[in-house]
């Protein structure tokens, strides 16, 4: 494990995405054949059960180091990662177990059916024989996730760079099915497993937020304008009877989204349609808040599929039956695309991109105001003859957002995120009253000076009223105003409602606490938009 | 909760003692101060007299002014004021640290200051002192923090030092100019040229002047040329991170050194390439074995993590209070930034 232990200490301690790259590579150089598959599965999501649980590894920890399991828990608080908490109380290794990455994972697979005696054994002989790193990639390989700050776009790319292969047809590779016992790294990242040809994908046409003014575009008859709709753009591949999805970040997201799938293969044409995924009932679009409930769920439950269904609103089409007609200006592919979705009777949460009707730019502005009571994030500006370009270009597209909702709202914690040197207090959470209370509704990292955070955080040291953990309860004195893009009711705050985006617009050191908002207040801007 | 007896008084100014009339590392202006180290949270501005080990006297002059009264006496010598016996004994936080031990009619009591139990190669190790009453920091007062030999620490930063070389980059580190830098320099002395910041430099000087040998070191400033400092190593304080100075350094690789970085969150949050686990402050275990090898009846605990500390002594059968100071890891970031008056251009 000492060369996977290295690798994960060289992406660890860097930020840098092409250090990572370079790391990946390098063990994708070097290690057995088996860990380099290993490595792509644990980050793929991939992973076996887990065969021990947390529970029973925190009781394990706690009877080696006697420690009592409170200061195990203020332990846990400040370290926030169990695996890693546990690394660090037990004691220095005995002696040094020395096996390759997929032989511990063979050795943990032949553990999920044993005894918790079996378990433990095991588990505490593994301890003994790792250094702390390497204590912490077992914890992790054991169970939790491995979030490192490698994504699938990042491996994608180490494996693109090793071999020259191309970085979606890769993730196709990685994606699709197979397993580690059955197929060799040079037959995965080859791709002998997949069918590319079908899957492959065209970079997204991106745009860049309206910096003039909108009567300066030109005609008005020369644009073609769509809301700008709050879901994940997607690109919808269907080729020879597979049907692919492809998020913006070029991840193949297919599974996530089955009904999609399911709407899809009711055409008979093979196409690339470029639109947006969204959650959708009763024919109205849903929140990104409730979208994100679909999202990286290794199963979606009939349940789930119920409360959130997702549907699709097509944008553009990039290829029909075969040919590539990005070239084509935008009025023609979107007659294209209107014609095909003629053809077949679809469920109305799947549809068009609805058009904006309009003569003169001013009753834009009336629209995009509203916006917000479609849930949508503005308006999109598209010139009819614009071709679809690969990746972002000034000129031919625009999108026009609405401006933030904000509120005024007071700080009640602070946190700095455990005994971090820098010593600074930045995240912070906000409350509005409730009657003579308060209540949470936002937590906001962003929006502050260098300065601003200075003077904070020392005014958090000498207000600061709790003092286990790594949260700090101050007195409800300092006021913000916070800025989000959206509001929704929520049954899992505490205060009923879920904002989008909340950041820190400024610090309103004029106002004093009695003059923030009320929760009442907070929710009319659900009803008012 | 204190009997007068017991030799201490915590005031708004600071830790007082009546039969010896002076003060302990105090945060505000008094007439006399005894002084553990020289840390910017514990050697403050404005007293009127101040005491403290002979190998602090330079630093103090250095950062407080050449023109305070200071008065300075060897480790383990004792002085008498005012009927209360006052000597200083090595607590190995940084050179010149010291618990301030205190004896009035066979009481006594041992301010340990900050200290570190373990050896390193560059201040006076850390020696227990048996006292009645002890008042202990608790920096890293979680179990989570235990730290490597200066050994490992040495091997582990000098390879660090040579991948850099290998990929062409210049080693910055990044540690606090008084403590860590020069321990620092001690572990990567004979690894390459080292070139030290400033307001390091001008520390540094201070402390050599005083007789204290310290490893070689050259001046890094502004106007050096590039090709000069390439592939070398280069010790900074950190308010230099992400200052203009450090972008003309070429190819840098920056490492940030501290006991907070034995956390991996703490790592990632910073801008750095490298988080190396070097503290200044006992580890878990340190803390430990130190109060217990005082023997003392009553422990105060003071900075860090005073209520989970203070917590566990009791659990493990030691009386122990929380005792609540302007010192620690904060106020020491912000002080020693005002101190300094560091360049970063």
């Amino acid at each position: 494990m000492k060369q996977f232990s290295k690798l994960i200490s060289a992406i660890e301690i860097t930020n840098k995405t092409n250090a990572k790259i370079d790391a990946l590579v390098e063990y994708f150089r070097t290690a057995p054949e088996k860990d380099k598959l290993w490595l792509i599965a644990l980050f793929t999501g991939k992973r076996p059960s887990r065969p021990v649980k947390t529970a029973l590894m925190k009781q394990w920890c706690m009877e080696i180091t006697e420690l009592p399991e409170w200061l195990f828990l203020e332990s846990y608080s400040t370290v926030g990662d169990l695996g890693e908490t546990i690394a660090l109380l037990l004691p220095n290794p005995t002696h040094h177990i020395d096996i390759t990455l997929s032989e511990w994972m063979t050795e943990l697979k032949q553990l999920k059916p044993k005894s918790d005696e079996e378990k433990k054994e095991f588990v505490l002989q593994a301890w003994s024989g790792l250094n702390q790193q390497e204590r912490l990639i077992f914890n992790k390989l054991i169970g939790g996730s491995f979030r490192i700050g490698v994504s699938k776009k990042t491996l994608v790319n180490a494996l693109a760079k090793l071999t020259g292969i191309d970085a979606n047809q890769l993730m196709h590779s990685i994606i699709g099915s197979w397993e580690v016992d059955k197929i060799s790294f040079e037959d995965l990242i080859l791709g002998k497993h997949i069918n590319y040809d079908n899957s492959k994908p065209y970079p997204f046409c991106l745009a860049y937020a309206l910096e003039k003014d909108i009567t300066e575009l030109g005609e008005p008859n020369d644009w073609i304008v769509e809301q700008k709709w709050d879901g994940i753009r997607g690109q919808i591949v269907k080729r020879n009877d597979e049907i692919f999805i492809w998020s913006r970040g070029e991840e193949l997201v297919t599974q996530q989204f089955p009904e999609l799938v399911e709407a899809m293969s009711n055409f008979q044409d093979d196409f690339v349609i470029d639109g947006e995924i969204l959650a959708i009932k009763d024919s109205a679009v849903l929140l990104f808040n409730d979208l994100q409930k679909r999202l990286n769920r290794k199963n979606v439950t009939k349940k789930l599929l119920e409360e959130v269904p997702i549907g699709f609103y097509a944008y553009d089409l990039l290829e029909y039956n075969g040919e590539d007609i990005r070239n084509k200006p935008f009025s023609e592919r979107r007659q294209v695309l209107e014609l095909l979705f003629g053809l077949v009777s679809l469920p109305s949460h799947i549809k068009l991109s609805h058009l904006v009707q309009f003569k003169q730019w001013e009753e834009l502005y009336a629209i995009r105001e509203n916006s917000r009571s479609v849930n949508s994030e503005g308006l999109m500006l598209k010139q009819k003859a614009s071709p679809y370009h690969t990746g972002r270009k000034k000129g031919d597209w625009w999108k026009w957002k609405v401006d933030p909702l904000t509120i005024d709202a007071v700080m009640i914690y602070a946190q700095k995120g455990s005994g971090r040197r820098s010593s600074k207090y930045t995240d912070y959470t906000f409350a509005v009253k409730k009657d003579d209370a308060l209540v949470t509704v936002a937590k906001a990292y962003s929006g502050l000076t260098d300065k601003e955070i200075t003077e904070i955080s020392k005014w958090v040291n000498k207000n600061a009223i709790e003092k286990f953990g790594p949260v700090r309860t101050v007195k409800p004195e300092l006021v913000f105003e916070i800025a989000f893009e959206g509001i929704a009711l929520s049954n899992r705050h505490k205060s009923g409602v879920a904002l989008r985006f909340p950041r820190i617009a400024r610090w309103r050191k004029d106002k004093p606490v009695d003059e923030i908002d009320t929760i009442e207040s907070v929710k009319e801007l659900i009803t008012a938009f | 909760m204190l009997e007068e007896n017991q030799l201490l008084k915590f005031t708004k100014k600071g830790i007082y003692c009546p039969q010896g009339k002076f003060y302990l590392d105090p945060w505000y202006p008094v007439d006399y101060a005894i002084i553990s180290h020289g840390h910017a949270d514990h050697a403050r501005l404005g007293m009127k007299r101040y005491l403290c080990t002979n190998d602090s006297k330079a630093i103090l002059q250095h950062r407080l002014g050449a023109d305070i009264n200071i008065q300075s006496i060897p480790y383990n010598e004792v002085l008498k004021i005012n009927d209360v016996s006052v000597s200083f004994h090595p607590a190995g936080h940084v050179i010149g640290s010291a618990q301030i031990r205190l004896e009035y009619k066979g009481y006594v009591v041992v301010f340990s200051g900050d200290y570190k139990t373990q050896p390193d190669f560059i201040s006076t190790p850390f020696e227990p002192i048996k006292c009645h009453t002890f008042i202990t920091e608790s920096t890293f007062g979680l179990p989570i923090y235990n730290w490597k030999t200066e050994e490992e620490l040495q091997t582990e930063l000098q390879s660090w030092v040579k991948t850099n070389q290998a990929n062409n980059r210049t080693s910055v580190f990044f540690g606090y100019s008084l403590g860590k830098a020069q321990r620092l320099m001690s572990l990567l002395d004979g690894c390459d040229d080292i070139y030290v910041h400033r307001a390091i430099h001008n520390l540094n000087n201070a402390i050599s002047g005083s007789g204290i040998d310290l490893p070689k070191s050259k001046l890094w400033s502004a106007d050096l040329d590039k090709k000069e400092l390439q592939n070398k190593i280069i010790i900074a304080p950190p308010a230099l991170l992400g200052s203009r100075m450090l972008k003309r350094v070429p190819n840098a690789a920056t490492a940030l050194c501290s006991g907070w970085m034995q956390i991996r969150g703490n790592k990632r949050w910073q801008a750095v390439d490298a988080g190396f686990v070097v503290s200044d402050h006992a580890d878990w275990n340190g803390l430990i074995s130190a109060v217990k090898a005082t023997e003392a009846e009553r422990v105060y605990v003071t900075h860090g993590s005073q209520a989970t500390f203070s917590k566990y002594l009791n659990e493990i059968g030691i009386e122990a209070y929380e005792l609540k100071t302007e010192y620690g890891d904060e106020a020491l970031a912000q002080a020693e930034k005002e101190t300094e008056k560091i360049e970063t251009e």
